[in-house]
C-alpha cells in the first residue's frame, strides 16, 4: 500500500461555512418572474384599471407622502397584536386544561366544535352590534379567527404529550400546579408556538374583513376604500403587497421562537 | 424473618387487565421481602409482567389484589421517596442537564441545590455538560442524566425499569460498571428489571426469577461474589447458568 505521509493529517475545516447565497436567489428570481408575467399581463390585456407593477410602486410612494403607510401598517398591526395577544392568553390554558381534564373536553369540545367553522366574516353583524364603531369590533373577530385554532392545538398537545414527563413529574411529588406549570406547559411548548404561527397567519388573514366594519384605518380598510372612492386599483393592490410582506414578516418573526433552547427539541428536523 | 423492616414487601400479589373478552392474567400471587441497601434485579421473559410489577411497586399502577409496603406502609401512588428511572427516559427535554439534575431539589436553598447538582453530576461523569439539553446528549448520557436526577433527590429506594436496554452494548457495559460503583457508595435499596441475565449478575445481590405469564416469582437467585465481578469466573458462570436453567425450564414447559 502506497500510503500518502499528508493523509494522516487531520483535514483542514475551512473556518467560515460560505454564505449559501441561491437561499436568496431562488425565491428572488421567483419574485421577479411573478413581476414581469404580471407587467406583460397587464400590458397585453390593456387593462387601464388593473395597475402594472410600476404603478403599485407609485401607489405605496404616494402612500408615505401622504403619512398614510406607516399610519396604516401600525393601525392593523396595533387591532391584530390585541386580537391575537387574547387569543393566546385565553386559547392556550383553556387548551391545557381541556386536554389534562378529559371531563372538561367532554364538556366543551361540541361547542368549541360548534363555533369553530362560523366564519369571522359572520360575525361581523354581531360585531357592529355589541361593540359599535370602535377598534373593539376589528378586535373581537381577530380574537375570534384565532382562539379556536390556538384552543384546539393546545388540547392536541397535552393528549400527545409523552406519558413518561407526567410519571416522573408525579414521582417528584409536584402539586398540580407545578405540574401543569413546570411540565405538561413545556412539554406543549414546540406545538404551542407552531400553533400560535399559524393563529397569528389567520389572525393577520381576517384583518381586512375586520377592518371593512367601523374602522377608518388599516390595511384592510386602505383596500376598501380605495375600492369604494375612485376605483382606486393601484391602491388596492399595493395594500394586498403590504398585507402579504407584513405576513411574511410576522411568521418569520414567530419562527424566530422556535429557536430557544427550551423548544428546539420539539421539532425533529432541526440539527 | 428478621426484625428490621423489609424496604419493600409484595405480598400476595396479582394483577390483570380487562382484554378482549376475557380478562389478560399478568402476576398470579407474587411475593418478595426485599432488604433495606439491597440491589436486586428482577429477570423474566419479555412480556411477562416484570415492567408491570414494578410499576405496581413505584405506585403507577394498582393492583388487582394483594399488597405493597414500602417500609411498613401500603403503597397510594409514587413518592418523592422512591424515584423511578424509566426504560424510555424520563429526562425532561426542555431542561439542560442542571436544571434535569436538580428537579427533584425544588424546595432546597440555592446554595445547597448547587451543591448537590454539581456532586451528582461528577458522580455520574457529566462534568463539563452542565448547560447541555437532553437533545445534544448520547443515549447514555441521558441515562445518566436521569440517574442523577433520581439519585439528587435522595430517595430511600431506586426503582429501575430496563434503564440501560435502549443502548449499545459497550456503553451498556460502562453504565453497568458505574451503577455498580456509584451504588457502593451510596447504598440505596435498588429494584432493577431487566430481561438481560448478564446484567442482573453482574449487578445484583439477589435475581428474582419471574416465569411467564402470567408470572409468579419461579426463583431468587443469590449472587454472593465480590464486586467488581470477574465475568469469567466460574462462580459467575454457575450463578448465570442457573437463571438461565430457571427461565429455561419455564420456557419449555410453557
Amino acid at each position: 500500500m502506497t500510503e500518502n505521509p499528508q493523509s494522516t493529517q487531520r483535514p483542514v475545516q475551512p473556518a467560515v461555512v460560505p454564505y449559501d447565497w441561491l437561499r436568496l436567489v431562488l425565491p428572488c428570481g421567483v419574485g421577479l418572474i411573478v413581476l414581469l408575467v404580471w407587467d406583460l399581463c397587464v400590458r397585453f390585456s390593456g387593462s387601464d384599471l388593473f395597475p402594472k407593477p410600476i404603478d403599485v410602486a407609485r401607489a405605496i410612494v404616494e402612500l408615505i407622502q401622504h403619512g398614510l403607510l406607516i399610519k396604516y401598517i401600525v393601525a392593523s398591526l396595533f387591532r391584530v397584536s390585541w386580537g391575537f395577544a387574547l387569543a393566546t392568553l385565553v386559547g392556550v390554558p383553556f387548551g391545557l386544561v381541556l386536554g389534562w381534564y378529559s371531563r372538561a373536553a367532554q364538556a366543551f369540545n361540541p361547542m368549541i366544535q360548534i363555533l369553530r367553522p362560523i366564519s369571522p366574516i359572520a360575525w361581523i353583524p354581531v360585531a357592529i352590534l355589541w361593540f359599535g364603531v370602535s377598534d373593539a369590533a376589528p378586535i373581537f373577530l381577530i380574537f375570534l379567527a384565532s382562539v379556536f385554532p390556538i384552543t384546539v392545538s393546545a388540547m392536541a398537545a397535552v393528549r400527545n404529550m409523552q406519558p413518561v414527563y407526567v410519571r416522573a413529574a408525579k414521582n417528584f411529588g409536584l402539586s398540580e400546579w407545578e405540574l401543569f406549570r413546570q411540565v405538561i406547559f413545556r412539554a406543549c411548548l414546540p406545538q404551542i408556538i407552531t400553533s400560535l404561527r399559524i393563529a397569528l397567519g389567520i389572525a393577520w388573514l381576517v384583518v381586512v374583513a375586520a377592518e371593512m366594519i367601523a374602522v377608518n384605518s388599516g390595511l384592510g380598510y386602505l383596500i376598501i376604500d380605495a375600492r369604494n372612492a375612485g376605483k382606486r386599483y393601484d391602491l388596492v393592490v399595493a395594500g394586498m403587497l403590504l398585507i402579504g410582506l407584513i405576513g411574511l414578516g410576522l411568521d418569520f418573526l414567530v419562527r424566530k421562537l422556535e429557536n430557544f433552547d427550551e423548544v428546539r427539541w420539539g421539532y425533529a428536523n432541526k440539527s | 424473618m428478621s426484625a428490621a423492616p423489609s424496604a419493600v414487601s409484595v405480598r400476595n400479589l396479582w394483577m390483570s387487565f380487562p382484554g378482549k373478552g376475557s380478562a389478560v392474567h399478568v402476576l398470579e400471587n407474587v411475593n418478595a421481602e426485599i432488604a433495606p441497601g439491597e440491589f436486586v434485579c428482577i429477570v423474566g421473559p419479555s412480556g411477562c409482567g416484570k415492567s408491570t410489577l414494578l410499576n405496581i411497586i413505584g405506585g403507577f399502577l394498582k393492583a388487582t389484589a394483594g399488597e405493597v409496603l414500602v417500609q411498613d406502609a401500603p403503597v397510594s401512588g409514587p413518592d418523592p421517596r422512591r424515584i423511578f428511572v424509566f426504560q424510555e427516559n424520563g429526562v425532561f427535554p426542555w431542561l439542560n442537564v442542571r436544571e434535569n439534575i436538580g428537579f427533584g431539589l425544588r424546595k432546597k436553598a440555592r446554595a445547597e441545590k448547587a451543591e448537590i447538582v454539581s456532586r451528582y453530576t461528577e458522580m455520574v461523569g457529566l462534568t463539563g455538560f452542565e448547560n447541555a439539553y437532553p437533545a445534544e446528549l448520547s443515549g447514555g448520557m441521558r441515562q445518566r442524566v436521569e440517574i442523577a436526577r433520581a439519585l439528587a433527590a435522595n430517595p430511600d429506594i431506586i426503582y429501575m425499569d430496563e434503564p440501560f436496554g435502549a443502548l449499545d452494548f459497550i456503553t451498556r457495559l460502562k453504565m453497568r460498571a458505574d451503577l455498580v460503583r456509584i451504588w457502593e457508595r451510596e447504598r440505596k435499596t435498588i429494584l432493577f428489571v431487566t430481561h438481560d441475565i448478564e446484567e442482573a449478575v453482574q449487578l445484583a445481590d439477589r435475581v428474582f426469577v419471574m416465569s411467564r405469564r402470567p408470572a409468579t416469582v419461579r426463583e431468587v437467585v443469590e449472587i454472593n461474589l465480590p464486586r467488581p465481578r470477574d465475568l469469567d469466573s466460574a462462580g459467575y458462570l454457575e450463578k448465570r447458568d442457573r437463571i438461565f436453567a430457571a427461565l429455561g425450564m419455564s420456557l419449555g414447559v410453557g
